[in-house]
């Protein structure tokens, strides 16, 4: 049994009670993903699983035996930072940071599920399969990640922008 | 988290045989069970996971839609049929949770949510029936402006936190189960039970019993539908209030009407005494007002939820007036 974070094959604990987030926080000593609230409500602990995005806090690390997890680690470097971490650092999008991986994951999963046409609560034809991202779209998408800093205006800017590169 | 065993069910039958086991539980998404187990308010020797299970989502032979229970709640908001045919179910389900969670969280789990009465979760300092049955109710005296307005015991004023089952409400749906004598269909409307003096039970699920499917009977072809929810912020909160609805409109009246509501009751509740005011008469203000006044006339608010009376009537007035102008 083998989960694979960050396309390196790790064993899955026998302990069943180990979280997702503690196995690759305490066991794999990739920091970057953090605990906020470790209940589902803050969601500073998203990673992405076979490109979704994900709670790794409300996670048993057992039920993603053979699924492919990528972390913050897995999507930018230090030196060679993914574009929307580099949109980030240019718009504030940010301020003690440690909100910040949570919500990079869950931004590079959202444009994805914009681009395959994913409604949101704010969507007015639910059927329309071209998602517009306007603000209020990219704020409602976002909303499961809270910023105790109050950055949010800086991360929807950097992420705006993001969708700007993306469509040129 | 107390030791529990962990084993993946092969299919249905296999997971029913597992889960006869002594204190085992089904396990799907895990977005609450997990967080229940972590605060010792729940406490399986076993965990069954059924996320391996059914997750179709098929057009049945009357015209309907069958979703596996263990279709992920995305799923089902991002499939076309339900979009089109079923907005207020993917309504529904965008307006629950996050998007992280929504990926994570099944349909069968959905269902099976337990209440977030902050005295249920509150294992160390208040008292609740829902959790140890017998011990009395901190919330009926205490912070409960979030609490039911409908179908409350002296037991229990807790609510259902679903989205999801709100417009399942509405669109008749049948939950389909399989347990160890063998499997049974329950009608939508009689799966999740009021509190009455048990309230630890939140549906009429036997020990051991496993839902397997939901199944969708076809709406009228001219059906409209939608949900409105409101909330203390904008997004990623539950219900204070939250309206679904369906109507078929002709010649300018409600032909057919079906209402639920949700953050008001121990389950989704079914508008009755709302739809029988409101069906045959036209689509005019007056009736949609007095179809809530004919249902709010039964609510027994507590001392500090009485706004949720005054914001069900706005939020239903206002759910039907968008629909029969859409459907008109």
């Amino acid at each position: 049994m083998s989960i694979f974070v960050n396309g390196q094959a790790v064993a899955c604990p026998d302990d069943p009670r180990v979280s997702l987030l503690d196995l690759v926080r305490e066991r794999l000593q990739l920091h970057g993903t953090k605990k906020g609230c470790d209940q589902g409500a803050c969601g500073a602990c998203t990673v992405l699983v076979d490109g979704q995005r994900m709670l790794s806090c409300l996670a048993l690390a057992v039920q993603y035996d053979g699924r492919a997890v990528t972390t913050i680690e897995g999507i930018g470097q230090q030196g060679h930072l993914h574009p929307l971490q580099q949109a980030f650092v240019e718009h504030d999008g940010f301020q003690c940071g440690y909100c910040t991986p949570g919500q990079v994951c869950a931004a590079v999963a959202m444009l994805d599920e914009v681009k395959r046409g994913v409604p949101s609560y704010v969507s007015g034809d639910i059927t329309a399969t071209g998602i517009v991202p306007t603000r209020e779209e990219l704020q409602e998408r976002m909303s499961g990640n809270l910023c105790r800093c109050g950055a949010y205006n800086g991360i929807l800017d950097a992420i705006a922008e993001q969708l700007e590169e993306a469509a040129k | 988290m107390t030791p529990f065993t962990y084993a993946r069910a092969s299919d249905a039958a296999d997971a029913v045989r597992r889960g006869t086991a002594n204190a085992a539980k089904f396990l799907g998404g895990g977005t609450n069970l997990v967080d229940l187990m972590r605060e010792t308010l729940e406490r399986p020797a076993a965990l069954v996971d059924v996320t391996g299970l059914s997750q179709g989502i098929d057009l049945t032979p009357a015209g309907g839609l069958l979703i596996g229970a263990a279709a992920r709640n995305t799923a089902v908001a991002e499939h076309m049929e339900v979009r089109t045919r079923y907005e207020v179910l993917a309504r529904a389900i965008v307006a629950g949770a996050s998007a992280q969670i929504r990926n994570m969280a099944t349909v069968g789990g959905n269902l099976l949510q337990r209440t977030r009465c902050a005295y249920f979760y509150d294992n160390e300092g208040s008292r609740c029936n829902k959790r140890e049955p017998g011990q009395g109710c901190d919330a009926i005296d205490g912070f409960h402006r979030g609490h039911a307005i409908f179908g409350a015991s002296p037991a229990c004023v807790a609510v259902h936190p679903s989205d999801m089952c709100v417009a399942l409400a509405t669109l008749d749906a049948v939950v389909h189960v399989e347990g160890s004598a063998g499997a049974r269909t329950v009608a939508f409307a009689d799966f999740h039970r009021l509190p009455g003096d048990r309230p630890d039970l939140d549906t009429v699920l036997a020990p051991g019993e496993l839902v397997t499917a939901v199944e969708l009977p076809p709406l009228g072809p001219g059906a409209r539908s939608a949900y409105r929810k409101v909330r203390d912020r904008a997004s990623y909160a539950f219900a204070l209030v939250s309206v679904a609805a369906v109507v078929e409109m002709r010649d300018g009246r409600v032909e057919d009407v079906r209402i639920a509501l949700g953050g008001v009751a121990h389950k989704p509740w079914r508008a009755t005494k709302a739809e029988a005011a409101l069906r045959g008469r036209p689509a005019m203000a007056t009736a949609f007002a007095e179809a809530a006044d004919a249902e709010l006339a039964g609510a027994q608010p507590l001392r500090d939820n009485g706004f949720k009376v005054e914001l069900a009537h706005r939020t239903i007035c206002a759910v039907l007036a968008g629909l029969t102008r859409e459907a008109a």
